[in-house]
């Protein structure tokens, strides 16, 4: 579905320098996959995230989306197929909820088309599938973190993409929260056929709803595959420097990983 | 009109009817949000243009202006109508709409409520432009342009493009954070030469360029309206573009490069035409302050913030906004007349700590 090869980009840092945040990464999102990104700080997730998602272009390396290289694709074209789920979302203005589900359907409208009835009932189905219908009227701003986030969610629902990339969805939620949306990205991976990649540094949350893991250290990647052979002890041990213990829970019915120690 | 009156009035009116009146225009959908305000600051506007140039010092009467029967060398009212009220009427809603359109676009562009039009220093340039004009004295016309509002439109251009420069130096995308930090140094610099030019010029000069500064909108005739004009309807229809993509870019680049907006040539784009509609506006009347932030904060108390309503809404209120000012600096201390600059701002000033304060 979504295939970065050989990916290399660095951030300009001083006179002629790069420091290289991601160095030839080839990484394969398969279609109908829930794939999770793990890897430490600074590792290069939100970077290999921004370049599959067309928004930087690699210095070397191409992604392809349906076998087609994103560089020979609009923005608009791009944006009709992935959407993206940011960390966290800080409008300038005080905008709708309403307004905000609703700005996922600027791809696919023309430059003076307003929305009509077809899109308004999208921005509801996925404020529903959201579980925030009730909110639609509601200033974005006065929500709590974990209502913001399943509206950004919301809104990119509403973008009708079949991919969607997420990065680190549930880092400012609490715990009950965090359970909701993992509910809700494997219901809609199930029920809507979304693809999606989820950076995260949850490893529960990967473990729970992810079936391949990507797994990343200082801008490579290391290992992927299916998470029950990629999700190992050794594994967690090589990339964050921690002894884990990593068993599969049976009330849980998926792996759980709990850190036990730093590496001596 | 003093400030405490004006600051006061808008906090009942934002606090008061408007916030009903937005909450119900804010449940309809797009399209008759939009045309409901079009319609609503449209007749505003217009009444405001309509009326504005029977109100003066001398009072006229609408049926001798177009009386026929009378020869206009005869007919006074006509030509108090005509040559001295109107051009000045036209001149107000031209630069005011301007004014508050660009403040608009430079609000989103930079993703920040408190920018103004002059925020990025085309103003400084311009004021710049027009103090030389004033301290070499040269007189020379080119084509419709006089000098001075010629000066003033090559001082901003130069501006605006320093600061573009800048800004894009280092990457296709523009940096806000350099947008901002080169468009403040760049006001301080400019003032400097000013007062230095200010320094070396003669009384005559200083009271001239002082004059000039406070902003006037009394052009003398249509033509130097004429003159701003096509500038002014290039910055417009380059503004047409630009309202989806700026919602997006306002709730943040990535956000809005996710949903398909060419982030790199939105923001190009917005810098554009905001800094040619600002050029044109104060080339034409001065720097006249503030309609630049008022006009835009008002209006989305009343019709929320979607830029595909806000934007034509400001550009519509802007022109009412302004005329109605320039007729408060008519008849404030009538027969003298108050620099229209300075009721803007002391309307302008209160509202803007107001608001300041209302965020915080």
């Amino acid at each position: 579905m979504l295939h970065g090869s050989e990916l290399s980009y660095g951030y300009a840092g001083g006179r002629e320098h790069r420091t290289f945040s991601l160095r030839d990464v080839t990484i394969d999102v398969p279609r109908r996959s829930l794939t999770g990104l793990l890897g430490p700080n600074g590792c290069g997730k939100t970077t290999l995230l921004r370049l599959l998602a067309g928004i930087l272009t690699p210095q070397s390396g191409t992604v392809t989306l349906k076998g087609r290289p994103l560089s020979d694709l609009s923005r608009r074209e791009i944006a009709r197929h992935i959407a993206v789920v940011p960390q966290e979302t800080h409008p300038a203005f005080d905008y709708t909820v309403m307004e905000m589900v609703l700005m996922g359907r600027h791809p696919h409208l023309g430059p003076f088309e307003l929305e009509g009835p077809h899109d308004l009932r999208l921005a509801h189905d996925a404020l529903a599938a959201t579980g925030t219908d009730h909110l639609a009227n509601r200033a974005y701003m006065t929500l709590s973190g974990g209502e913001k986030q399943r509206v950004v969610i919301a809104s990119a629902l509403t973008q009708a993409s079949d991919v969607l990339l997420l990065d680190e969805p549930t880092a400012s939620l609490d715990l009950g929260y965090q359970l909701d949306v993992a509910s809700l990205l494997s219901q809609l991976n199930d029920e809507r056929d979304v693809t999606m990649l989820l950076a995260t540094h949850d490893l529960n949350l990967a473990a729970s709803v992810c079936d391949r893991i990507v797994l990343m250290r200082d801008g490579h990647v290391i290992a992927q595959g299916p998470t029950t052979e990629v999700l190992t002890a050794a594994r967690v041990r090589e990339i964050y420097g921690v002894i884990a213990d990593v068993r599969h829970h049976d009330r849980a019915g998926h792996l759980t990983v709990t850190p036990v120690s730093r590496v001596p | 009109m003093t400030p405490r009156l004006g600051s006061s009035a808008v906090e009942s009116l934002a606090r008061g009817k408007a916030r009903e009146l937005s909450a119900a225009l804010m449940q309809r959908p797009i399209r008759s949000r939009l045309v409901l305000t079009i319609a609503g600051f449209g007749g505003l506007t217009l009444v405001t243009c309509l009326l504005a140039p029977l109100v003066g010092s001398t009072s006229i009467s609408l049926s001798r202006v177009f009386d026929r029967s009378i020869p206009f060398a005869d007919n006074v009212d006509a030509q108090i109508f005509f040559i001295a009220r109107m051009p000045r009427v036209l001149a107000g809603a031209v630069t005011g709409a301007a004014l508050a359109a660009a403040g608009v676009v430079f609000q989103a562009m930079l993703r920040n409520p408190l920018a103004t039009p002059f925020t990025l220093g085309v103003s400084a340039g311009a004021s710049l432009g027009a103090m030389t004009a004033i301290v070499l004295g040269t007189s020379v016309a080119i084509g419709p342009f006089s000098v001075v509002p010629l000066a003033s439109l090559v001082g901003a251009a130069i501006a605006a493009a320093i600061v573009y420069r800048l800004a894009t130096l280092r990457d296709r995308a523009m940096s806000t954070t350099v947008l901002l930090l080169a468009g403040v140094t760049l006001n301080a610099f400019f003032s400097a030469l000013i007062m230095f030019l200010q320094y070396l010029s003669n009384f005559a000069q200083v009271y001239r360029a002082m004059r000039w500064v406070m902003g006037d909108l009394d052009v003398g005739s249509f033509q130097p309206i004429l003159a701003a004009l096509p500038l002014i309807a290039i910055a417009f229809a380059l503004f047409a573009m630009l309202p989806s993509s700026l919602n997006l870019l306002s709730v943040g680049v990535d956000a809005a490069a996710a949903r398909g907006v060419d982030t790199a040539r939105t923001q190009r784009l917005a810098f554009v035409s905001a800094s040619v509609a600002t050029a044109a506006a104060v080339s034409l009347a001065g720097p006249i302050g503030f309609i630049g932030i008022v006009v835009p904060h008002l209006v989305r108390l009343l019709v929320g913030v979607d830029h595909r309503v806000v934007l034509p809404a400001s550009a519509l209120f802007g022109a009412a906004f302004l005329v109605a000012c320039d007729v408060g600096a008519r008849m404030l201390l009538a027969p003298l007349e108050v620099p229209v600059g300075v009721i803007t701002a002391l309307i302008g000033g209160p509202f803007f700590l107001w608001l300041l304060i209302r965020r915080g």
